[in-house]
């Protein structure tokens, strides 16, 4: 038999431990707590499955949980299209398509509290550009104390914040695509309507399941820009999962209920990232399959 | 289908001309190759042809109609890429029927031509099958189709369409598509690099060399009366062997070495002599010479040998030996004389 080299557990030991440290623990950390309780001076008893019931039955939960997934899915609603809109409008050669990347790149490259202090004093009724504009317009705008005008405030918000990166991904996509494909719809005398729809979208289908993905993730995971912007309000018409989760954990020190809460969280988050996962991995399998059977 | 005429075709990217000029006539129903190394303009031609590109001066007509501002759409053209583009999302039959539905065929109408041309390129099988699961050859295949597919189509370009096909299915799509021309007589042309697929595929070869077409011929015609030195260089294998000579009267002379032609032809400039090495003969007449190597090819030998100091090649048959003092002679028939690259009539 083939004598087994255990060098290599030496190889991965540093990566192993790096997980850990960055990873491994503190999650584990999270699952002690969740199915613990404590009355202080750091003496725990096992609670069971108590926080995660508690968690699931309560209300507050639930109304976070679909808040965020009202926003995720008006923000992807809005930016994959918009994002694919503005890529099909960027320059293809000359100076404009340095120019435009620039541009396209700079809001991207802001601190995500800065993006939400920059809105926060923008909406502002008495000193901000778009506050008092709409104001002295007639428009009732008020993100502090109407939940509508806050919802918008933070939809515009991650609207200008992040329709750059669909654009660039969809753009990079749309300038992958073989000249000859639009020579042959040319001959083919296919409409601009149907290039875009047989030869552009299927091309960035790739490209825009990253975005959505992306997308998805971090709205899902929002905090810093609606945390600095509404805290939370008007009430807590604003309060997503993050939000949410760090007043239980850190506002009310109730650690036994927000681990719970973190759990099914990440738990939520992983589902939606291996439902990505299998959706990509099948559409590439549906292209190399049918290449090894016959007819 | 339709005769197709380039007047004066000259096309340039920036300040180079790619195309010099071009002015010749496609007949109606012929299958023309256009043959010549990358980056002499073929590609370029073919593209003005469907109108990809327009030129930058001359016309384009289609049956003496002038269609050099037409757009690719309306000029009803056919054209299979050096890649095969499909449309990934469709089938294969929604990919025949594709052109079909964008000049509004009905649908009856369109189902029964697909149903026709899935026969033709043998794909009925896989007529349901996502195209972009197929093979290259298959997806070459409907790029063709979609050509064929168009009742009133004017003729079919083929941009290097065998590029990325296997060397045994290269053999068996162009016959396929030398049955389809024999049976539809579309005036096809085709862009190819390589000599065989053009003198196998095309009734005519037009050769291209930087930016003009420098001879039209049949096979024959390209092999026995090279009109330039390019023709004679590039078709063959080994190429022409071309010689710098002088003419004095009726008789041209490469060193000590002359050689007969039938008329005293007016000449200047650069005098080459051209003889393929299928008409060179080593034997024991002629200028003496030394013989280099042999090579095997096959049922043929190659001979490298030099004669007043140039290198010549010679192919012999198989059982050919070489002498014990070889000497090089030529055959009359393939003599060529050529004054600045182009052919001199000589009467040879």
């Amino acid at each position: 038999m083939k004598p087994v080299n255990q060098k290599a557990w030496l190889l991965v030991l540093p990566v192993l431990v790096l997980v850990a440290i960055s990873a491994l623990i503190p999650l584990m950390t999270v699952v002690n707590y969740s199915v613990q309780d404590t009355f202080g001076s750091n003496k725990f008893f096992w609670a069971g499955d108590v926080w995660y019931k508690q968690v699931l039955h309560s209300e507050r939960f639930w109304n976070a949980l679909v808040r965020n997934l009202i926003f995720s899915g008006v923000i992807l609603a809005i930016e994959i299209p918009l994002g694919v809109f503005v890529a099909l409008h960027m320059p293809r050669k000359g100076w404009g398509v340095a120019a435009c990347l620039v541009l396209m790149a700079l809001p991207l490259l802001i601190p995500w509290n800065v993006v939400g202090t920059i809105w926060q004093v923008f909406g502002r009724v008495d000193i901000g550009l778009l506050g008092a504009t709409l104001k002295s317009a007639g428009v009732n705008y008020n993100y502090v104390q109407d939940p509508v005008a806050a919802w918008a405030t933070l939809i515009v918000m991650d609207v200008w914040h992040w329709t750059s990166l669909v654009a660039l991904l969809a753009y990079a996509g749309l300038v992958s695509i073989p000249n000859a494909y639009y020579q042959a719809a040319k001959i083919d005398g296919a409409s601009g309507c149907a290039v875009f729809r047989h030869i552009q979208l299927p091309k960035l289908a790739h490209v825009l399941t990253i975005a959505v993905l992306l997308r998805f993730m971090d709205s899902f995971m929002i905090y810093t820009e609606p945390f600095v912007v509404t805290g939370g309000g008007p009430g807590n018409t604003t309060t997503f999962l993050s939000i949410d989760l760090v007043q239980m954990a850190v506002g009310q020190f109730d650690l036994g209920p927000a681990a719970a809460m973190s759990i099914i969280y990440f738990l939520i988050v992983l589902a939606c990232s291996w439902v990505f996962y299998a959706v990509m991995t099948r559409e590439e399998a549906d292209v190399t399959k049918p290449k090894e059977g016959g007819p | 289908m339709a005769r197709i005429d380039l007047s004066e075709i000259r096309h340039r990217y920036g300040a180079d001309y790619a195309l010099k000029r071009v002015d010749h006539a496609f007949d109606d129903g012929g299958a023309y190759a256009l043959l010549g190394p990358s980056g002499c303009g073929k590609t370029t031609l073919l593209n003005i042809i469907s109108g990809l590109v327009t030129p930058s001066e001359g016309k384009v007509l289609f049956d003496a109609q002038d269609v050099t501002h037409t757009p690719t759409e309306k000029r009803n053209i056919a054209q299979v890429f050096q890649f095969p583009v499909i449309y990934d999302s469709m089938t294969v039959r929604e990919n025949l029927a594709f052109p079909l539905r964008n000049h509004g065929v009905k649908k009856e109408e369109a189902d029964r031509r697909v149903d026709e041309v899935l026969q033709l390129i043998g794909l009925g099988h896989k007529a349901g099958r996502r195209a972009r699961g197929l093979t290259a050859d298959e997806k070459q295949k409907i790029s063709l189709g979609r050509g064929l597919v168009r009742a009133d189509v004017k003729a079919i370009l083929f941009d290097e369409p065998l590029t990325v096909i296997d060397p045994a299915m290269k053999w068996e799509l162009r016959t396929q598509l030398k049955e389809m021309h024999a049976r539809f007589g579309h005036t096809m042309i085709y862009v190819t690099h390589d000599q065989t697929e053009a003198l196998t595929f095309a009734q005519k070869v037009a050769v291209m060399y930087e930016g003009e077409i420098v001879q039209v011929g049949t096979p024959e015609d390209l092999f026995e009366r090279p009109m330039h030195t390019f023709v004679g260089y590039f078709i063959g294998s080994p190429g022409m062997n071309l010689m710098p000579a002088t003419v004095d009267g009726a008789t041209a002379r490469i060193g000590s070495h002359a050689v007969n032609l039938r008329s005293a032809p007016k000449v200047g400039g650069r005098i080459e002599l051209g003889v393929r090495p299928e008409y060179v003969r080593i034997g024991a007449e002629g200028t003496p010479a030394q013989i280099i190597g042999i090579e095997e090819a096959g049922r043929l030998r190659i001979v490298r040998a030099k004669l007043e100091g140039r290198d010549i090649a010679a192919v012999t048959p198989e059982s050919w030996e070489a002498p014990a003092e070889p000497r090089i002679s030529f055959d009359p028939k393939g003599v060529n004389l050529y004054a600045d690259s182009w052919r001199v009539e000589t009467g040879l």
